[in-house]
């Protein structure tokens, strides 16, 4: 198996290293040469949104990227990654895959004050940690789309078939399992 | 500051990397800094280069104009203090900065102590020429470090023997034996267990960004290339001819620093790049400051 990470910005570094402690192997996808490797599952780090955002479609990764995850590539999306992956979000009008069905809020606790950590149930893994870094939440999920973690009454991660996301960083723990969580969707998907 | 606090401060600086910091002195710059790609803004209400002509004291900006800055971006907002000004500080983080630049740029209001930055709950970046220094701001709670550079030059020498200087004495240190850190520690006047995290990971504790005369992409992609996190960029943008332009290849160069077809792309057609100060050429010496 092998996971393609979005490298234009932001902390792809932290999930390359979560990966190859998982035995995993991963390359950097940075402009759209990079597409030419195959992969089984992307990653879409965090960072600012509205960098990669733009940066995606810039260096000719958008559109390759777009049409592999509506065909059901898994991707797993944390914070800016998220945003992303929404279809909706309700402060800004940006929009990037919008291929999940959530209803996002950015920068949904404020500034780098509002920042926070903490712990919360995790569907099938337990109690994990978590880091909020100017973090959105999920304010409502479609049908399709499955909750997996709450913590303070808001919405923290779901996933939609091979589409996972968390509003907070799982990358900089050293514990991986919603890494391994990840790796089994996309295993599951084969290739 | 509980640990918890410089954790989050720290791991801000971690989405930041890879990215570019733009100095901007209005709500129209930032929002062209934002669509161009910066990761974050610097607040200012004059670019170092201005600065630099206009001579006399420069402090802290008017929050008014900071949170006009705050209300036009979506992206994180960072702003200035003068060196030890703890009251200056005290005030952004009233205004919910999202991060505080303890720059050697404005002029020093202590040329004895820093701030003491374990006290605020809003992150801090502080400056840095050499490995002491670095870890010496880390100390005293900076969550991200970057070079000096020679701010409002143009000029790029002085980034680049930051960066290398730092670069030289983590891998001498990485180097050392285990028995050895403790002289390493009292010649570097830091204490053993930073010099000993050093040691282990091959790297700052922190973020470590370039700062101070990045003016083209291929300056961008250099300080990359030479180890840095991601770029602060002040004059170079909104002092150049094309403002937008040169602040989106200076993004695109950040993110594929490596590739040198790309950067020649990038490094065409900009217009008047900021004419620059060599630094033989200046009569003050924004480094020298806080050390």
């Amino acid at each position: 198996m092998k996971i393609g990470v979005l490298a234009v910005q932001g902390a792809f570094i932290e999930h390359e290293k979560a990966l190859a402690a998982l035995g995993v192997s991963c390359f950097e996808l940075r402009k759209a040469g990079d597409l030419k490797c195959p992969f089984d599952g992307l990653i879409l780090p965090g960072g600012e949104s509205t960098v990669q955002n733009k940066l995606l479609r810039d260096l000719g990764l958008f559109a390759p990227l777009k049409e592999k995850i509506e065909k059901g590539l898994p991707v797993f999306g944390t914070c800016a990654g998220l945003l992303l992956l929404a279809k909706e979000i309700v402060n800004d009008e940006r929009r990037c895959f919008a291929t999940m069905d959530i209803v996002a809020v950015r920068n949904a606790y404020g500034r780098q004050l509002g920042s926070f950590s903490a712990q919360a149930e995790f569907k099938g893994l337990g109690l994990i940690p978590l880091t909020f870094i100017r973090a959105p939440y999920i304010a409502g999920v479609g049908a399709e789309a499955e909750v997996l973690a709450v913590a303070d009454g808001r919405i923290v991660a779901a996933r939609q078939g091979r589409q996972l996301v968390t509003a907070f960083h799982p990358e900089l723990y050293d514990d991986l399992r919603v890494h391994r969580y990840f790796l089994e969707t996309a295993g599951a998907a084969g290739s | 500051m509980e640990q918890d606090r410089f954790e989050l401060n720290k791991n801000l600086a971690q989405m930041l990397k890879g990215g570019v910091i733009m100095d901007v002195t209005t709500p129209q710059q930032a929002k062209i800094a934002e669509e161009a790609g910066a990761c974050a803004v610097m607040a200012l209400e004059r670019i170092p280069a201005d600065i630099r002509a206009a001579g006399g004291v420069s402090r802290m900006s008017d929050p008014k104009m900071i949170k006009g800055i705050q209300q036009a971006v979506s992206i994180p907002v960072m702003a200035k203090c003068r060196i030890g000004h703890f009251a200056e500080a005290q005030i952004l983080q009233a205004i919910d900065i999202d991060y505080i630049d303890e720059s050697e740029v404005l002029s020093p209001a202590d040329d004895k102590y820093h701030i003491d930055k374990t006290k605020f709950a809003v992150p801090f970046v502080c400056g840095a020429r050499d490995l002491g220094e670095a870890l010496r701001r880390i100390n005293e709670g900076a969550a991200m470090i970057r070079t000096k550079g020679e701010p409002g030059t143009g000029d790029i020498v002085q980034a680049v023997r930051h960066m290398r200087k730092m670069q030289a004495e983590i891998r001498r240190l990485a180097s050392l034996a285990e028995d050895e850190l403790f002289e390493a520690a009292k010649e570097l006047q830091v204490p053993y267990e930073l010099v000993l995290y050093v040691h282990r990971h091959k790297k700052l504790p922190v973020v470590n960004f370039a700062a101070g005369g990045v003016a083209t992409p291929a300056d961008a992609a250099l300080m990359m290339q030479l180890g840095a996190e991601g770029v602060f960029v002040g004059s170079g943008i909104f002092k150049s001819g094309d403002p937008a332009k040169r602040a989106a290849a200076i993004v695109k160069a950040v993110a594929n620093y490596n590739d040198a077809k790309m950067l020649a792309e990038l490094s065409e057609d900009l217009g008047e790049a900021m004419v620059g100060i060599n630094e033989q050429e200046i009569n003050l010496l924004m480094a020298e400051r806080g050390k």
